[in-house]
């Protein structure tokens, strides 16, 4: 196991993410950060705090459960997914909506997500930000706001950890 | 409402509900959680079972159930054959193996079916390789509405736990009352029929039941009540001297809710007798949940579909 990011690292890290989408995105935007459960979601409250300052309207802020939008479900597999609940009490039309996930690997989860949100409504402009860009992607997608990006061998896999779930803070390396 | 742990969902046929776990029943109500926001959505479809094909067998007669699962199905992206005893080969004589071997030779992923005899689900999962899912037989089960049923006591109560629930009236026709039985007792509820010995099934010693005779004697105690309908279609003899008198003893009447438990969740399978088992003023006030169950029953079975399917696509 590697770490690729401490707890202070994870922080400094998070930082980069908002100083890019402060200079990028304007005050006066309608936004909604949307993150992909399970730790997209907190990646995406913790932005939210950090952002607020920034925006002149209140940023909303919901939970996307993408587990019926996969594309590996009729796939033969060993274990099941779990579909748990999409949390987006409002409409996300015409709105600017940061999607927020941890990693971005194959890029499959995106796709599902964004056709997850673009049956909910339709948004003026659809933003992604990640933690981690780990690489190898399989589908035409890139993030717009990037925390590091490091390419990782495929036979390893990226864990992120958050102190609201896992009491830490850190991402690491895991040979599989 | 509490999550439970997730566990491995591996059953590809949904038969009923007496030999799964605590466990399960939980795993199953958790993910219909995930479908319940649907209902609110503008576009309220997912492509979870796209390409895949459900056929409900109806041989006996239903409204609610057959239209619940068929929207449940289409919200899932399936196409549904609709087959009923009346428009089908069943009438020239054709049996119940044959008639889903045909279905199956079609590429039918999952047979949902109601059958008049008890044990004909079970039958099938024997000679059809397709997912099966009962949706009521006989005499014995109806495992999806039971799960509608505890996933609404579930989320007016956040839990079953020392509950105690009174099922009323017509228990011995009743495979819904059976199903409950179980659900409720695995989750943890104190379980009470209620009605007369007449409408009691024979085995309701070998059930972790209590029985009262009387509903009078026991309406205060109860937390949930759940009518069930008189099935006068199934009843052979007289199991009472008239209506009036069922109604007069077991009927839940104004008079009746003013002595229960003032927030008691009123229940009822549908379709309702009204006036009979249970008066117009109750069925439609504020303790009852019974369009609630309707609108439950949606992701519960959306729920169901989802997790025998994606069974079906576990490597053995």
């Amino acid at each position: 196991m590697e770490i690729l990011l401490n707890a202070e690292q994870v922080n400094n890290t998070i930082c980069t993410i908002v100083d890019q989408i402060r200079s990028d995105i304007p005050a006066d935007t309608d936004i909604a950060i949307i993150g992909i459960r399970s730790r997209g979601e907190i990646l995406a409250q913790r932005l939210e705090k950090m952002l607020q300052s920034h925006f002149n309207e209140e940023i909303l802020n919901g939970t996307l459960d993408i587990t019926l939008y996969r594309d590996d479900l009729n796939e033969p597999k060993s274990t099941q997914p779990t579909v748990r609940s999409t949390e987006i009490d409002f409409d996300i039309t015409h709105k600017l909506v940061l999607l927020v996930d941890d990693v971005l690997h194959t890029g499959r989860s995106v796709r599902a997500a964004m056709d997850a949100l673009t049956d909910l409504g339709r948004p003026r402009l659809m933003r992604l930000a990640v933690l981690v860009d780990r690489g190898h992607h399989e589908y035409p997608i890139c993030a717009d706001y990037v925390g590091i990006k490091k390419d990782v061998d495929e036979s390893q896999l990226v864990q992120v950890h958050f102190t609201e779930t896992d009491d830490e803070d850190r991402v690491f390396i895991k040979h599989e | 409402m509490s999550k439970s742990k997730a566990i491995q969902w591996t059953r590809k046929h949904l038969i009923g509900l007496s030999d799964l776990s605590r466990e399960e029943i939980e795993f199953i109500l958790d993910t219909a959680q995930g479908f319940e926001e649907f209902s609110t959505r503008s576009i309220k479809k997912v492509p979870t079972l796209r390409g895949k094909v459900v056929v409900n067998m109806f041989f006996e007669d239903s409204t609610r159930t057959r239209n619940s699962f068929t929207l449940a199905a289409s919200r899932l992206s399936a196409d549904v054959i609709e087959f009923t005893k009346k428009s089908s080969s069943v009438s020239k004589g054709e049996t119940l193996i044959d008639t889903a071997r045909n279905l199956e030779a079609m590429g039918v992923d999952i047979v949902v079916i109601r059958h008049h005899a008890g044990g004909a689900p079970k039958l099938l999962t024997r000679s059809i390789n397709a997912c099966v899912v009962n949706a009521g037989d006989g005499f014995h089960e109806h495992p999806t509405q039971a799960l509608l049923d505890v996933y609404t006591i579930r989320q007016k109560r956040g839990s079953l736990d020392g509950l105690k629930i009174g099922i009323v009236g017509d228990i011995a026709h009743s495979r819904v009352a059976r199903s409950d039985i179980y659900a409720m007792t695995k989750l943890g509820a104190e379980v009470t029929l209620i009605g007369p010995p007449t409408l009691m099934p024979a085995s309701v010693k070998d059930l972790p039941v209590k029985v009262s005779y009387s509903l009078d004697n026991v309406i205060e105690e109860l937390d949930v009540i759940n009518m069930l309908r008189i099935q006068f279609e199934r009843m052979g003899g007289n199991p009472f001297p008239s209506v009036r008198e069922y109604s007069h003893y077991f009927g839940l009447t104004v008079d009746r809710i003013k002595r229960a438990k003032p927030d008691i969740v009123v229940m009822h399978p549908g379709p309702i007798n009204r006036g009979l088992e249970i008066e117009s003023e109750v069925a439609d006030g504020p303790n009852s949940v019974i369009l609630k169950q309707v609108a439950n029953g949606l992701a519960v079975r959306m729920a169901v579909l989802f997790l025998v399917n994606q069974a079906a696509a576990l490597k053995s």
